[in-house]
C-alpha cells in the first residue's frame, strides 16, 4: 500500500480550457482516440474511392472516368488511366487501408479511447507520448497524401514496396522517384508513431490497472489491445530499420536490396550485390504480424460485444485469451508463407507452411467459441450484434481459403491470382472493418452521449454484408480460373471471358461503397439528433459502462474504481441478468 | 470475494497495482489517486523501449549477416583503433552512473532528507551524472573520429556493404546514445525539482537505458570485430 498523495511527481488531472489543448494537441486519451478515428474515417473513404477507380477500369478499361485526369493528367490522359497509374492507385489503396485504416481504427482509435477506461485508469501511462504518437501518425499521413501531388505521382511498387523496383529510383518507372521517397519516409514516420503508441498501451496495461483489475479480469478487447501492442512493438521495430535501409539505397547509393547489373531505361544502375529477398524477409517479418495487428483488436471487440447481446457469458474466456496470445506468438514464425513464389529455398517453404497451418488451430478455437457463445442464446439483434455475427461469417469465409494458401504446392498456383485478393480482403480487411463497425455502433453512445440510429444501422449492415460477399466471393472463382492480380486490364487475352465477372464485382463494389454513406450519415446525424444515451444502454458489465456517457475528463469524475468481478458475468438468474465489474455482488459459481 | 462498500465520496488510499486479490481499503484523509507513481511507469516504459530497440538492432544485424552471405563482395577492413578507446570510455560512463546511483540510494534512506549530509550526497551524485553525460559525449566524439578515419581510407557509406553497415550501426547507436545524453539533463532537472528524490526523477529508468546502450554497443562492436 502506498500513499502517493504527497508525491509531487504525480500529475493531477484538470481539464484544459484552451481550444488547442482541448481539441488539437490534447493529452486526453479520449480526444486522441477520436482523432485517430477521424483520421481512419477520412482515410477509409479515400481508400474506397481508389478501389472504385480501379474496379471501374478493370471492368470497362476504355471508359474515361470523370475527374481522374484532374488527379493526374499524365497518369490518366482524358480520364483513361495508364497501366502504371493503375499500379499507383493499387499501391496507395493498399498502403492507406493497411496502415491508416486497419492499424488506426480498431487498435489506435478504440484502444486509445477505451483501454484506460476499461482498466479503470485516468489516462494513458504517458499522455505526452500519446499525443506525439497521433501527431506523428498525422505527419506520416501528410507525407503519404503528398505522393498524389508530386510530379511523377504515387509509387507503383505496391503496399509491400518490393525491391529492387522500390529501391532503384525514377529510372524504373513513374512514381519511383519522389513518390516512392515520400512513401518510404511516411512509413518510417508511421513506424515511430506506432512504436510510441505500443509502448503506451503496454505500460498502461501493466501499470495502471485499478484495484481488483487483475489481468484475468480485463475485458477481452483490452486483452486484444494488449497482445496487439506487444506484436506492434516488435513488428514496427523491424519495419523501421528496413525503411532506413530502403531510403539509403534510394538516396545514398548503397546496395542493400539492389542486385548488380540492372539496366533500366538504358542506364546501368550503379549498384551491385544487394538482395531483393532481404527486403521481402524484413518486410514480411513485419507484414505478417501486421495482419494480426489489424485483426486481433476486432476479434477482441467481437468477443466483448457478442456476450452483451447474446446475454450469455463468452464461452471459454481463458481459451479465448490463450488463443489470442498463441496467435500473437505464432505470427512471428510464418512470414515466409508470403514468399513461397519469391525464389527462396523451397525447403524453407515447408518450414513456414507448418506453423502457418498450426495458426489455424487457435483461430479455429476462437471462432468455435464465438459460435458456441451464440448457440442457444436469445440474441438482441442490434446493429452492433449483427456486425459481430457478420464478423464471424467473413472471418470463416476468409480463413478457409487460408488452409489452401498455407500449402506451398497450392499457393504456387494461386499466389499471383485473385484467389489471394479474395482471401486477404475477407479475413483481414472486411473482418477487421466489421469489428470496427460493431465497435462504432456499440461505443458511439459512450463516446458521444447519443445512440446511433438502429434502422439505418441495420440497412447498413445488410447492404454491406451482402455486398462484400458479392465482391469477394466471385474473386475465388476468378483466381481458380487463372485470373492474375495486379494487372490493370484484361483485354484480348485468355481472361477476356471472365470480364462479365469483373463487371459484376465492380457494380457490387460501387453499391457496397455507396451503402457506406448510410453509415457516414448515421454517424453525423446521430451525433446531433440521436436519442440521448444512458450510462449503460446495452446492459454491459465493463468499466466504461460505470461512468457517464460521455465520460468526464478524468474518466470517473474523481472516483477510484474497485473491481470485484470479471467482465463475463452475463445470464445471471435474478432481476438483473448481469453483474457489473464494479459491483461488489458475488458472481455465482458456474 | 470482498463485499466492502464505501460511503459515497469517502477518501480512500488504494494500492494501484492490479493483483486480483480482494481490495484492501483504508479510509484516510487527503487526496488520492489511482495512478501509479512516475518512477514505476517510466521504468516499465524503458524496459519496453529496450525490447523495441533490441528488435531494431536485431533487424539491422541479421540484415548484415544475410547481406554478407548473399554476395561475395564483402570488403574486410581494419576497424579504427579509436573505437576500442571510446568503448572503454562508454564502459567507464556506466561505472560513473553506478557511483551516482549509490549516492542517491544512500541519500534516500537518510532519516532526514534535508540534512547537510544528505544534500551533499545528492549533489555529489549529480556531479557523477554530469561526468556520465560528458563521457557519453566523449564516446560520440570517438565515433566521429572513427568515421573520419574511415573516410581518410576512402571508405564511404556507399563504398561497400561492409562500410554501409558500419556507418548505419554507429549512426543509429549514436543517435540512441545522444537521446540518453538528453536523458541526463532531463533527470538532473527533475532532481532539482524534487529536491533530490531519485525515485521520482526517472533516474531508475534512465540508468536502465544507459546501461543498455553500453551492452548494445559491446554487442555491435563484437559483431563488427568478428565480421570485418
Amino acid at each position: 500500500m502506498h500513499d502517493v498523495s504527497s508525491d509531487p511527481a504525480v500529475h493531477h488531472h484538470t481539464a484544459p480550457t484552451g481550444f488547442l489543448r482541448k481539441w488539437v494537441f490534447s493529452l486526453d486519451h479520449k480526444v486522441i482516440g477520436k482523432q485517430y478515428f477521424a483520421l481512419a474515417l477520412v482515410s477509409v473513404f479515400i481508400g474506397m474511392v481508389l478501389s472504385w477507380l480501379m474496379r471501374l477500369h478493370l471492368a470497362w478499361p476504355a471508359w474515361p472516368i470523370p475527374l481522374v485526369d484532374k488527379l493526374s493528367a499524365v497518369g490518366a490522359p482524358a480520364g483513361v488511366m495508364t497501366p502504371e497509374y493503375y499500379l499507383s492507385l493499387l499501391t496507395m489503396h493498399g498502403t492507406i487501408m493497411v496502415f491508416f485504416v486497419l492499424t488506426n481504427a480498431p487498435f489506435a482509435a478504440f484502444g486509445n479511447y477505451f483501454l484506460p477506461i476499461q482498466i479503470g485508469a485516468e489516462d494513458m501511462a504517458f499522455p505526452r507520448f500519446n499525443m506525439m504518437s497521433f501527431w506523428t501518425t498525422f505527419v506520416a499521413w501528410l507525407f503519404m497524401m503528398a505522393a498524389f501531388f508530386v510530379a511523377d505521382g504515387p509509387p507503383i511498387s505496391g503496399w509491400t514496396a518490393y525491391a529492387p523496383l522500390s529501391a532503384v529510383g525514377g529510372d524504373a518507372g513513374p512514381g519511383l522517384a519522389m513518390g516512392q521517397n515520400l512513401w518510404a519516409i511516411s512509413i518510417a514516420v508511421f513506424c515511430i508513431a506506432s512504436l510510441l503508441g505500443a509502448l503506451n498501451f503496454i505500460s498502461t496495461t501493466l501499470d495502471l490497472r485499478t484495484k481488483g483489475m487483475s489481468l484475468a479480469r480485463m475485458p477481452f478487447c483490452s486483452w486484444a489491445w494488449f497482445v496487439t501492442s506487444v506484436i506492434a512493438l516488435l513488428a514496427f521495430a523491424v519495419l523501421l530499420p528496413a525503411c532506413i535501409l530502403l531510403i539509403l539505397d534510394r538516396t545514398a547509393g548503397t546496395s542493400f536490396f539492389i542486385p548488380g547489373g540492372l539496366v533500366l531505361s538504358d542506364k546501368l544502375q550503379p549498384h551491385s550485390g544487394g538482395s531483393p529477398l532481404l527486403w521481402q524477409h524484413l518486410f514480411w517479418f513485419f507484414g505478417h504480424p501486421e495482419v494480426y495487428i489489424a485483426i486481433l483488436p476486432s476479434i477482441g471487440i467481437v468477443a466483448t460485444i457478442l456476450p452483451v447481446f447474446a446475454r450469455k457469458p463468452l464461452l471459454g474466456p481463458r481459451a479465448v485469451i490463450g488463443s489470442m496470445i498463441a496467435i500473437g506468438f505464432l505470427s512471428y514464425m510464418v512470414w515466409g508463407h508470403h514468399m513461397f513464389v519469391s525464389g527462396m529455398n523451397p525447403f524453407s517453404a515447408d518450414l513456414f507452411s507448418v506453423p502457418t497451418l498450426i495458426i489455424t488451430i487457435p483461430a479455429t478455437i476462437l471462432t468455435l467459441l464465438l459460435i458456441g457463445t451464440v448457440y442457444g442464446a436469445k440474441m438482441r439483434f442490434t446493429s452492433a450484434a449483427l456486425f459481430c455475427l457478420g464478423f464471424i461469417s467473413v472471418f470463416i469465409s476468409g480463413g478457409i481459403s487460408g488452409f489452401f494458401l498455407a500449402q506451398p504446392s497450392l499457393d504456387t498456383i494461386l499466389h499471383a491470382t485473385y484467389f489471394v485478393v479474395a482471401h486477404f480482403h475477407f479475413v483481414m480487411a472486411v473482418a477487421s472493418i466489421f469489428g470496427v463497425f460493431a465497435g462504432t455502433y456499440f461505443w458511439f453512445p459512450k463516446m458521444t452521449g447519443r445512440m446511433m440510429n438502429e434502422t439505418m444501422g441495420k440497412w447498413h449492415f445488410w447492404l454491406t454484408f451482402i455486398g462484400v460477399y458479392m465482391i469477394f466471393m466471385p474473386m475465388h472463382y476468378l483466381g481458380l480460373a487463372g485470373n492474375v492480380r495486379r494487372y490493370s486490364a484484361f483485354v484480348d487475352d485468355y481472361a477476356i471471358s471472365l470480364i462479365p465477372v469483373h463487371k459484376f464485382i465492380t457494380i457490387a463494389a460501387l453499391l457496397t461503397g455507396a451503402a457506406q454513406l448510410i453509415f457516414l450519415f448515421n454517424l453525423i446525424w446521430s451525433r446531433f439528433r440521436g436519442a440521448v444515451a444512458s450510462e449503460n444502454p446495452w446492459e454491459a458489465t465493463s468499466l466504461e459502462w460505470s461512468t457517464s456517457s460521455p465520460p468526464p475528463f478524468d474518466n470517473f469524475g474523481g472516483r477510484h474504481m474497485v473491481v470485484y468481478n470479471g467482465p463475463n458475468e452475463y445470464g445471471i438468474d435474478g432481476p438483473q441478468d448481469y453483474i457489473m465489474q464494479t459491483s461488489p455482488e458475488k458472481a455465482p459459481s458456474r | 470475494m470482498a463485499t466492502t462498500t464505501l460511503p459515497p465520496g469517502a477518501n480512500i488510499v488504494i494500492d494501484d497495482r492490479g493483483s486480483g486479490s480482494p481490495p484492501k481499503i483504508t479510509p484516510r484523509p487527503g487526496h488520492v489517486t489511482a495512478s501509479g507513481s512516475h518512477a514505476e511507469k517510466s521504468e516499465t516504459g524503458v524496459w519496453i523501449a529496450v525490447a523495441a530497440i533490441s528488435m531494431f538492432f536485431a533487424a539491422f544485424t541479421s540484415s548484415m549477416i544475410v547481406r554478407q552471405g548473399v554476395t561475395p563482395d564483402w570488403l574486410h577492413f581494419q576497424l579504427p583503433r579509436v573505437m576500442y578507446l571510446s568503448t572503454l570510455v562508454l564502459l567507464a560512463s556506466s561505472y560513473t552512473l553506478e557511483l551516482a546511483r549509490r549516492r542517491f540510494a544512500t541519500a534516500s534512506v537518510a532519516t532526514d532528507a534535508t540534512s547537510a549530509a544528505a544534500k551533499s550526497l545528492v549533489s555529489n551524485g549529480m556531479y557523477w551524472m554530469y561526468v556520465t553525460g560528458a563521457l557519453g559525449l566523449l564516446f560520440v566524439l570517438g565515433q566521429l573520429l572513427a568515421w573520419h578515419n574511415l573516410r581518410a581510407q576512402g571508405l564511404y557509406l556507399a563504398t561497400n556493404p561492409s562500410s554501409s553497415f558500419f556507418y548505419v550501426f554507429t549512426a543509429t547507436h549514436g543517435i540512441h546514445l545522444l537521446g540518453g545524453v538528453c536523458g541526463v539533463f532531463y533527470v538532473l532537472t527533475r532532481l532539482r525539482k524534487t529536491n533530490g528524490v531519485a525515485r521520482q526523477s526517472g533516474f531508475g529508468a534512465f540508468s536502465i537505458y544507459w546501461h543498455f546502450m553500453d551492452i548494445l554497443w559491446v554487442y555491435l562492436l563484437l559483431l563488427l570485430v568478428s565480421r570485418f
